[in-house]
């Protein structure tokens, strides 16, 4: 499985043709107390660096921008009754969204996980 | 100055401390041709007893509405408010205290703000209650813009019999933020075709209950045909004792309740401050407007409330808040809570049956004089009636008899032809004698 | 000062975490509990004697409630208690120095109290005939002429109820004139990064694109970052003077000059007009709109939240666009116009709400400015900048202050450099300022320096009084850099709650009473 990054600390883990979406570990902790995510549509078209989800701790509201084109397949429902699943387990558990790859080409244009580690530790 | 407890010295000494010479130097950045240096057209300060003077003065040229007869409503409405609601809103640390954003230390605005919300949302048969807005016509506007963000649509429909200055309201801030509007012709015997006029375009259906004419309007049918073309219905009243007596909206289907509560604990102040009314159902919390007080617990276990749900709002989202709003009309909504706790049910239903009687009675004895008819088949404790000639010109004679006898409907609408039409109410506080007085006046200036 | 010298205030006669026994009945001596009305009022009791009408017919046509009304009644008693007791768990101006950056937290004279309950002001209705009303538009035109006194403005649009209201009237008005002026396409307006939440909010609120301005290193907005964002797109500006970070826009004047030369308006958020009463007048500086907080400046209650109000001064461009009702003067006396389009509001903007205004607010008011007078005014805002220059000044060394080479004007900022490796938090700081007694000062605002402390002492306090909260403050510099944790992270120690979980309030919001289920053992 491949799993990329962006600067805004998105993740995209590829699963097959799906591509898995949320906040990375470290965004989490920036956050910190996840209190409610807003989660697209099913069905909705997202384009890479546009908004997809929002989510909220209790004083930020954050948007989470798509880290690659696609349609959405599938929600994390979890996350309305229990959105401190970002916080225990962001890039297992605490997922967001599930997306039909539109331009798989986008993909490089992202940050793997030892590059992303690096980028992290820049900040 | 007696609000002012730095002495010379005291001044002399901070100059030194800051280490400039003069008061000046510290608006230094103000631009020199810019700087004023005295405000030549104003007076000094003035002594308490000479600033009471002066405003006793201007008091004294108004008629205040106890001292005579009095039947205005048409939006705001007299009622008896006890002393202890007057004297408990005076407490230092409500009148003089913030917006809670230190919950640790107040929990006493915390706390009255859940027991008003709670409060709120039982008399409006909602799930869920706001810590208020600015006023009902305002909290009509903002539901409005809730129904847009709700449907996704930005098509308002009024009915024809909300009243004109809550149409108005609604109708400036559509215009500039570029919704539409659609407002129906008002019909003052009620009984108008809303239903009719609801398309799959319209976000909301804005109807008063009591409507601005008094008459009572079933909401059910209304709501079920906002709901099958995906509308959503904004219930509205400006009378909100009525609802101890009538079908309240959130039993009729309504999405959005918004109304004026002033009448609860609050004066009349010639129109402000007063305190709106805001519910809605649980499913559309996070796109209501305003404050939100919830119960949580502190570090030790202890009950208490906090603000929450902030993240709605301007300070946090900015341009994408669900309101611009900042304030809520707080000590408004504490004389409202604190009126509403001495009432209760018991209370409220007998101050609702007093306001009722009261208004049956007036209708009975207004209708009996030649050349009036009171156009209601229902109402609560305002009604409409047609005169002969001009309702603007009766209402000037009666207070030249010293009688307060209503509001033209066409001060409100004055471009709507309907120049014939008096709202009037009539409270607990009009006593036999007040209603008897109006009779004969209104009589006598025919 | 050092926390033990102070005798009184040693923290074990305070009501501590562990201190003391535990009582039976949660309460500690003057520290009273008290539930919900909800549990201790029942529906059967009510406070308030009416007398129950004869038997009538009603006229509700069959629409009488039958929906549940649980709403609990108290006796009068009760409903005392109740309240008293919850007051005492608030702080307000009257308990202390309540040094809230950007709200301008002054004393509230009780003669505005008791000038707005005259029977002629509280107890007269928006509506009766306004040939019964003279005084109370008397009030209004004498409240008008004073602000536009001190502004040099040529206008002023009463109606708003609260702040962001009057932001919400001013950038109607420029909308409006845009759209005379056949420019409706200007869609833009420009907005400081270091403005109030509420300014980016009112634009977005009616149609306008939203254009951040940075700050430079001073935290004033440069002339040449405004020219830059200018175009035929742009409306508007929207600027707070003094501005946030407490400091006077010295480029006003070439800011607002580069504005009207792009065909856009200037609009002065006034939030911050305590520090220039009498001082400068916001017309010399260009400004088009402006509104001002009465509950501010003017020293109307805040009520815990409200009520407001903010009326709007206006330039000549944008007079004529001031919504109804509007107050005109005529040869034969003052006339309320209150139809749009009617004559003296031909081109108004349309109507803010039902009735004409936040009328409690202007009596209070409009007493503070004759209290005060000329003289007072400008005393009252010396003295706010003097004692917030003071709290500058004497902190410098302890806490970091950002554009200190600027003279502050009625409010000291503070970022968090100081506490770096403390491990402890701007939050904290407030916290601990409860334990010492305070209202913390205005704490992550503005959002362009780090962990910000924004202390507005206002022209309230005397020098003595200053003096104790400087004290405490140095007290708790020391404190935090000599590693005396616990005295942060836990506190407040000594205020009616420990901190609370806002984590779970969001979460699970539980936003009324409702009543609790019925212990399953009570079924039996």
């Amino acid at each position: 499985m491949t799993v990329r990054y962006t600067k805004d600390h998105e993740y995209v883990r590829i699963d097959g043709d799906v591509a898995v979406v949320g906040i990375s570990d470290y965004a989490q902790g920036q956050l910190g107390d996840v209190v409610f995510v807003e989660l697209p549509e099913i069905g909705k078209s997202v384009t890479r660096g546009k908004e997809a989800a929002v989510v909220e701790s209790v004083k930020a509201a954050s948007e989470v921008y798509a880290p690659i084109s696609g349609e959405v397949v599938e929600v994390n429902s979890e996350l309305e009754g229990a959105p401190g699943l970002v916080n225990e387990d962001a890039e297992g558990k605490g997922w967001f969204l599930k997306l039909k790859v539109t331009k798989p080409d986008e993909l490089s244009e992202l940050m793997d996980e030892a590059a992303y580690k690096a980028f992290v530790d820049t900040l | 100055m007696r609000y002012l407890p730095l002495t010379t010295d005291d001044r002399a000494e901070m100059l030194a401390r800051i280490g400039v010479p003069s008061v000046d130097d510290l608006f230094a950045d103000i631009p020199a041709a810019q700087r004023a240096h005295e405000l030549p057209r104003l007076p000094l300060h003035k002594s308490e007893m000479e600033v009471e003077r002066a405003l006793s003065r201007l008091a004294a040229k108004n008629v205040p509405a106890g001292s005579v007869p009095f039947f205005v409503g048409a939006g705001a409405y007299r009622h008896h408010v006890p002393a202890s609601v007057d004297h408990l809103i005076q407490r230092s640390e409500f009148l003089t205290s913030y917006t809670p954003y230190q919950p640790e230390i107040a929990q006493g605005t915390l706390q009255y703000l859940f027991e008003f919300q709670t409060q709120v949302a039982e008399l409006t048969g909602m799930e869920v209650a706001n810590a208020s807005m600015y006023d009902g016509s305002t909290a009509a506007a903002e539901a409005v813009l809730m129904a847009h963000r709700v449907t996704k649509r930005r098509k308002a429909l009024l009915a024809g019999n909300l009243h004109p200055h809550y149409r108005a309201t609604i109708e400036t801030v559509s215009r500039y933020a570029a919704d539409e509007v659609v407002a129906l012709a008002p019909v003052p015997k009620g009984g108008e075709d809303i239903i009719a006029a609801i398309d799959a375009g319209c976000s909301c259906v804005v109807v008063q209950s009591p409507d601005v004419f008094g008459n009572i309007v079933d909401l059910k049918p209304i709501a079920e045909a906002a709901h099958k073309a995906g509308a959503l219905l904004i219930a509205v009243f400006t009378e909100a004792v009525s609802l101890g007596l009538i079908e309240p909206p959130g039993a009729q289907g309504a999405d959005i309740v918004a109304g004026e509560g002033q009448s609860i604990g609050n004066a009349l102040n010639f129109g402000g401050p007063y305190v709106g009314l805001f519910a809605t159902r649980q499913k559309f919390v996070r796109q209501m407007p305003g404050r939100l007080a919830g119960e949580t617990v502190d570090a030790e276990g202890r009950r208490g409330f906090v603000l929450t749900l902030s993240t709605r709002e301007q300070h946090i989202r900015r341009e994408k808040a669900t309101s611009n709003i900042c304030t809520n009309s707080g000590l408004c909504a504490l004389a409202f809570t604190i009126h509403m706790s001495l009432l209760g049910k018991t209370g409220l239903t007998r101050l609702a049956r007093a306001n009722h009687a009261a208004a049956c009675d007036l209708a009975d004895r207004l209708a009996a004089v030649p050349g009036v008819s009171v156009l209601n088949d229902t109402f609560f404790n305002e009604f409409t009636l047609r005169v002969p000639g001009k309702a603007s010109d009766v209402v000037e004679k009666l207070a030249a008899k010293g009688i307060l006898g209503g509001v033209p409907y066409s001060r409100l609408a004055p471009k709507s032809g309907l120049d014939d039409l008096i709202l009037v109410a009539a409270t607990e506080t009009t006593t036999e004698d007040d209603r008897a007085a109006y009779a004969a006046a209104l009589k006598e200036v025919l | 000062m050092n926390r033990e010298g102070r005798g009184a205030t040693t923290p074990h006669i305070f009501r501590g975490t562990s201190a003391g026994p535990v009582t039976f009945t949660g309460n500690r001596g003057l520290d009273l509990e008290e539930g919900l009305i909800f549990e201790i009022g029942r529906t059967e009791v009510t406070g308030v004697d009416i007398p129950e009408p004869a038997p009538f017919k009603d006229r509700l046509g069959g629409h009488a409630r039958t929906a549940p009304l649980e709403l609990p009644g108290l006796s009068e008693p009760e409903a005392m208690r109740h309240y008293v007791r919850l007051s005492r768990m608030n702080y307000g101006i009257d308990s202390g120095l309540f040094p809230l950056g950007s709200c301008t937290m002054k004393h509230n004279p009780r003669l505005n109290e008791k000038m707005a309950r005259l029977p002629g002001f509280a107890d007269i209705h928006p509506l009766q005939p306004l040939s019964t009303v003279k005084g109370a538009l008397e009030l209004m035109a004498e409240l008008s002429r004073y602000l536009l006194e001190l502004t040099g403005m040529k206008a002023v649009a009463l109606t708003p109820k609260a702040g962001a209201h009057g932001e919400l009237c001013g950038m109607m008005a420029i909308k409006a004139a845009h759209a005379a002026r056949g420019e409706a396409q200007r869609n833009v307006v420009l907005v400081p990064e270091s403005a109030h939440g509420t300014n980016p909010a009112t634009a977005a609120l009616i149609g306008y694109e939203v254009r951040s301005i940075p700050a430079r290193a001073d935290g004033t907005v440069d002339p040449e970052a405004v020219k830059a964002a200018l175009g035929p797109e742009v409306a508007a500006l929207m600027l707070t003077n003094p501005n946030t970070c407490g400091l006077f826009e010295r480029d006003v004047v070439a800011i607002a000059e580069a504005v009207h030369g792009a065909g856009a308006y200037f609009y002065s958020d006034g939030a911050n007009f305590n520090a220039i009463l009498g001082k400068v007048r916001i017309a010399d500086l260009g400004v088009d709109a402006m509104h001002i907080n009465l509950h501010k400046t003017f020293s109307t209650p805040h009520g815990g939240g409200g009520p407001g109000a903010g009326p709007v001064v206006l330039s000549e461009a944008l007079a004529p666009f001031a919504p109804v009702p509007a107050l005109i003067a005529t040869a034969d006396g003052l006339v309320l116009v209150e139809d749009q389009g009617a004559d003296g509001a031909e081109q108004a903007l349309g109507r803010m709400s039902a009735f004409h205004g936040q009328m409690g607010m202007f009596v209070r008011a409009l007493s503070w400015m004759l209290s005060h007078g000329a003289d007072g005014m400008r005393q009252a805002s010396e003295d706010a900048v003097l004692s917030a220059n003071y709290v500058r000044a004497c902190l410098m060394d302890v806490m970091s202050a950002p554009f200190a080479e600027r003279p502050a004007m009625h409010e000291a900022l503070f970022d968090d450099t100081w506490l770096a490796d403390t491990g402890i938090s701007t939050l904290d700081v407030a916290k601990a300022l409860i334990d010492e007694g305070y209202h913390p000062m205005t704490v992550y605002f503005p959002l362009v320096v780090h962990g910000a402390m924004l202390i507005e002492p206002t022209e309230s306090e005397s020098k003595a009084s200053l003096d104790l909260f400087l004290g405490a403050l140095r007290d708790l510099a020391m404190a935090a850099k000599t590693g005396d944790k616990e005295r942060f992270l836990g506190a407040p120690h000594y205020a009616p709650r420990r901190r609370l979980d806002e984590t779970r309030a969001a979460r699970a919001p539980v936003l009324r009473w409702v009543r609790p289920e019925p212990l399953p053992n009570a079924a039996e």
